[in-house]
């Protein structure tokens, strides 16, 4: 497949694979190999102090992969610039998926604090990737000020509904210069290669690889998905008509 | 002294620099990530920062997300 560039830095996968939520580090390993995904995301939470737990990151190959921590669980911009500050200390690139989502219900991205964190972090030297609603308006705010991708969602996080924002994402595609990662909400790898025919950049899965028996697998077939919805798109998909075209020809038909 | 350490009070009776209370907490000073009074703690600030009774830190690693 043709090169993802962001900030410069140049992926063969177009598929971002979120690391949340799966059964156990075995199977996440095994959709990220599957996936055959570059850039992981990854979260940050305050350690129990009693009981700290399995160390996750000792699963991830950082030679293999770009880890891309996210600021979930912010809920406005002082605490993403926090949580991305913490992420940079900790040894992380300073790459940050940006997430302010305030809303418990629907997790919906609060676009004026994620555009306040956006000039915060840019400012202080961070390559920022928010996740925002599909607002052609804010995604275009946001390249402004010097944000390395647009993230607009697909449908709400972890609902697997698919791209029900297209008409919205057609629009951010149309006007973005910078590439759009089209996050959450991806259930099934037809979404997927919608998405990826509709022209967006790459994607962003994680429920819908998590919550299922078999990850790798389901990775193997988004991989698949986005391929075939990238060279769909790089081939250019035949216009829709109301009536219908012959494939067969006109001519020759028995009788006069 | 004591010590706010992610959101709980507790007690400590350690060397009072971070390197040892993380130490103390047997926790792993490559895999967390320090908030010292709200301010960020790079690692290489671990040993020469100071404790005093009634510090706030938030210790946070890595776990799975989107």
């Amino acid at each position: 497949m043709d090169e993802l560039i962001i900030a410069g830095r140049k992926f063969r996968s177009r598929l971002l694979v979120g690391t949340g939520k799966f059964a156990s580090n075995e199977l996440m390993v095994e959709a990220m190999e599957q996936s055959g995904c570059e850039i992981v995301t990854v979260a940050l939470r305050r350690v129990d102090i009693d009981n700290p737990g399995d160390a996750m990151l000792s699963h991830i190959d950082p030679k293999k992969y770009l880890l891309l921590p996210n600021t979930s669980g912010a809920r406005d911009a002082e605490e993403a610039v926090r949580l991305a500050r913490l992420a940079r200390a900790a040894g992380c690139e300073p790459w940050i998926k940006l997430e302010v989502t305030p809303d418990p219900y629907y997790l919906l991205p609060d676009p004026i604090e994620t555009l306040k964190a956006a000039e915060i972090l840019i400012k202080d030297g961070f390559t920022v990737l928010p996740y925002i609603n599909a607002d052609p308006v804010l995604a275009k705010r946001l390249q402004e000020i010097g944000t390395a991708t647009v993230m607009p969602l697909g449908a709400p996080i972890g609902t697997n509904k698919g791209v029900r924002t297209a008409d919205s994402i057609a629009i951010i595609i149309e006007q973005a210069i910078v590439p759009v990662v089209v996050d959450a909400g991806l259930g099934a790898p037809s979404h997927a290669a919608l998405a990826m025919e509709m022209g967006a950049d790459a994607v962003l899965v994680n429920t819908a690889l998590a919550v299922t028996p078999n990850p790798g697998k389901m990775a193997s077939a988004f991989k698949k998905g986005v391929e075939a919805g990238r060279e769909a798109f790089l081939s250019g998909l035949g216009e829709q008509r109301q009536k219908a075209e012959a494939s067969s020809p006109l001519t020759g038909f028995l009788r006069d | 002294m004591e010590l706010t350490i992610n959101g709980k009070t507790r007690p400590y009776g350690g060397a009072p620099t971070v390197v040892a209370l993380l130490d103390s907490l047997n926790l792993d000073a490559n895999r967390v990530a320090v908030e010292h009074n709200r301010a960020v703690l790079l690692k290489e600030r671990f040993a020469a920062t100071t404790l005093k009774d009634g510090d706030t830190l938030e210790i946070v690693q890595f776990v799975g997300g989107g």
